[in-house]
């Protein structure tokens, strides 16, 4: 975990005092709501349906168990008791007061954390692979160099107001669990033949109303050069790109509309004038931050634990868990494990307080006191012992955290949705619960296999449903509540967008028609091993459309 | 009239704008747009009092890099606040064209904009006109670090590093 420095803290404490007085000033009536607007938003503040709500950056999504403590503090403080982890490994307030708003950032810089830029026409929070340092599939440790590109986007002054939101997500594994083709720019760190560490940069991807894979403007980005190449291709976005229109103007439709080549060649000809200037990382600041990093003081350990392998085959239940909600470790002898808030009585991402507490308590007993949020809404134990797994096991399963389902249907991302957002079209929360009940069975929903379901409230797609194996949008008829529903879409190395399957359906029909999809899926899958992505991806959709449409008549 | 702060301190505006059809004055410091600059460049330039010249958001300050040395005042139009071009245009005249004039942002120039138009490169600010000016003025000292190299200083990190290579003379 990265620890601040002196300055680091000056800037968020200083960033606190400018924040309450912005915000005396909006109480006053001195800044008008249209002046307050882009500034509470730059600090995470919505106005919301029913009360504020406030997003707080996870930074790459890795908390300290002192950070996730401060976090049920202002859960129970300020809030009724819970918070939401959002699908960019931020935690999300719905309830607290706008005046009390400076306070809660004032808690949070006590224990480095902030608001910072997580939401507002300007760079987001990065997120990353919520396994950086732990996955066997890594070639480069993202950490540090998330870390880098928080400092360089934070209040970066030339790119405050952009035309739009931008969000940058950075991974270096093989599996691209963070997402990079579907962000403004995905960063993928890879290494040369000679082993140096370059990126593969990838501009313009996106869901929203415009789904977009992102197209590659460079295979092989020296690392030095990192921060000099995102001044170049923001210059572009800000200088270029649209303002007259709020739907149009993320840097996906400049890509677009100007064409991947061309807006390359921008963005080549802009850098060539920063190359090698001032803003060129350095082997010292890489080698700095990388110092400011607490790393776990792992033991030595087998790679193997005989009472671990032994209750594997004796006990299914803990079998099932092992293979859904535990990932292999680079080190020898430890594990990652995944606290599923998914079905868990609580809606998709929510926590309440008592959860915080108690996996931090856990985190502090087993994961060397660091947590981790993935961008599927759920924590994760990062540097498990083996041989303490099945007492950790014990431990998630009395606090209803241990659901064995990662990466099965009813992992599902959602959205807040109708509920609580006011750009929603359609409740989110209530149709993953009614299709959640469904698909309770564990033997069936494990026989189902791999199959991530994704819901959004409106096509602001917060909830992924286009790369969702399954996804569902709430869209507006009439003032009516409606579900248009696609399949085939999916996340990671081979991204792809989901086709829409027909016409839409009301809510109270939706666990009706993910079941027909399952039960075609299941009907045509040549083994075990074939997903119900892969299916879709083998047939197409017309053998499910014709089974979820044939009755509809 | 806006406030004009140069140097963090409110002076009084010697420059007039001139617009497009307006009559060129013999003397005093006037700036014109863009426009009328490349259109009438030399005429302007045989003055002998100051010239300068009005940026629009979409304008290319590229278009001035050969006069550079001309002009005594840029000055970069905000028409919204949320509108950040200009922010590139500054960056981009100080940076790659070298001017070393008065820079001066005008338009929707509010307090809490003020640190960031610093960094980008502005030395004068015509504030509009409901702002508070010494509240304005406090604004240049939101933050007392910056992590970015930018126009007004190195980034953080060319900075440590020139300190360490002098600590280690």
């Amino acid at each position: 975990m990265y620890q601040y420095d002196v300055i680091d803290q000056r800037i968020v404490d200083e960033r606190v005092r400018q924040f309450r007085d912005q915000t005396n000033r909006f109480l006053s009536g001195e800044l008008s709501e249209d002046e307050f607007r882009p500034l509470r938003l730059q600090n995470g503040l919505y106005i919301q349906r029913h009360a504020p709500m406030l997003r707080v950056a996870i930074p790459y999504g890795v908390l300290s168990t002192r950070q996730l403590r401060m976090l049920a503090f202002i859960a129970r403080r300020y809030d009724r008791g819970f918070g939401h982890f959002s699908t960019r490994q931020n935690i999300q307030y719905n309830w607290p007061k706008l005046e009390d708003v400076p306070d809660i950032l004032e808690h949070l810089a006590t224990v480095q954390m902030h608001a910072i830029q997580t939401s507002g026409n300007c760079v987001r929070n990065v997120t990353t692979d919520h396994f950086a340092g732990v996955a066997q599939d890594e070639i480069v440790d993202p950490l540090v160099w998330a870390e880098l590109l928080r400092q360089w986007s934070t209040f970066h002054p030339e790119f405050a107001f952009l035309p739009r939101k931008f969000k940058i997500a950075i991974v270096g594994a093989d599996n691209d669990r963070a997402a990079t083709l579907v962000h403004d720019i995905g960063i993928q760190a890879v290494r040369s033949e000679s082993g140096e560490i370059g990126f593969r940069i990838i501009v313009g991807g996106g869901l929203g109303r415009t789904p977009i894979i992102g197209h590659v403007v460079r295979e092989f980005l020296p690392w030095r050069h990192l921060l000099t190449y995102l001044d170049a291709i923001l210059r572009v976005y800000n200088r270029y790109g649209r303002r007259d229109n709020k739907y149009k103007a993320r840097i996906k439709i400049l890509v677009k509309e100007r064409s991947p080549a061309e807006f390359r060649e921008a963005v080549e000809a802009e850098w060539k004038h920063l190359e090698d200037g001032p803003g060129t990382l350095v082997a010292e600041e890489v080698a700095r931050v990388e110092a400011r990093f607490v790393r776990p003081a792992y033991r030595e350990l087998p790679a193997i634990d005989a009472a671990h392998e032994h209750r594997l085959r004796a006990e299914p239940a803990y079998g099932r868990w092992v293979s859904r909600n535990v990932h292999a470790h680079q080190q020898d002898g430890y594990c990652a494990v995944s606290v599923s808030l998914k079905q868990h009585g609580l809606p998709p991402g929510d926590a309440t307080a008592e959860h915080m507490d108690a996996v931090a308590d856990l985190a502090d007993r087993f994961s060397f006191g660091e947590v981790r949020v993935t961008h599927e809404q759920n924590l994760v134990l990062p540097h498990v012992e083996l041989r303490l797994l099945a007492e950790l096991w014990g431990e998630l399963k009395a606090l209803r955290l241990a659901t064995p389902n990662i990466g099965l249907l009813t992992n599902i991302i959602a959205c807040p949705g109708g509920d609580f957002c006011s750009l929603a079209n359609a409740v989110s929360i209530p149709v993953a619960e009614a299709i959640q009940a469904r698909f309770d069975d564990l033997d069936y929903l494990h026989d189902i296999g791999e199959l991530d379901l994704n819901i959004s409230g409106c096509m602001n797609s917060c909830g992924h449903h286009h790369v969702g194996h399954i996804g569902i949008l709430g869209v507006d008829k009439g003032g009516e509540e409606w579900y248009q529903i696609s399949i085939g879409g999916r996340q990671g190395s081979d991204a792809a967008l989901g086709k829409v399957i027909g016409p839409s359906f009301a809510r109270a029909q939706v666990p009706d028609v993910i079941e027909q999809l399952v039960h075609v899926y299941l009907a045509h899958r040549e083994s075990e091993v074939e997903r119900f992505v892969d299916v879709v991806r083998r047939l197409g959709v017309e053998p499910f459309k014709e089974a979820v449409y044939a009755n509809a008549d | 009239m806006p406030t004009l702060i140069k140097g963090r301190r409110v002076v009084s505006d010697s420059w007039v704008f001139l617009a497009d059809e307006a009559l060129v004055p013999e003397s005093g410091p006037v700036y014109v747009t863009l426009k009328r600059w490349l259109a009438e460049r030399e005429s302007l330039s045989a003055r002998t009092a100051a010239v300068g010249v009005l940026l629009s958001p979409a304008d290319d300050p590229e278009n001035l890099a050969s006069d550079i040395g001309r002009f005594a005042l840029i000055a970069v139009e905000f028409p919204a606040f949320t509108d950040g071009r200009g922010y590139s245009t500054a960056r981009l005249l100080r940076e790659r064209y070298g001017y070393q004039g008065e820079m001066r942002a005008v338009g929707d120039v509010l307090r809490d904009q003020v640190f960031l138009l610093a960094r980008c490169g502005f030395d004068a600010l015509a504030l509009r006109d409901d702002q508070n000016v010494e509240s304005a003025i406090a604004a240049f000292a939101d933050f007392s670090e910056v992590y970015q190299n930018a126009a007004d200083r190195p980034g953080l990190f060319a900075r440590r590093l020139a300190a360490s290579a002098g600590g280690a003379r």
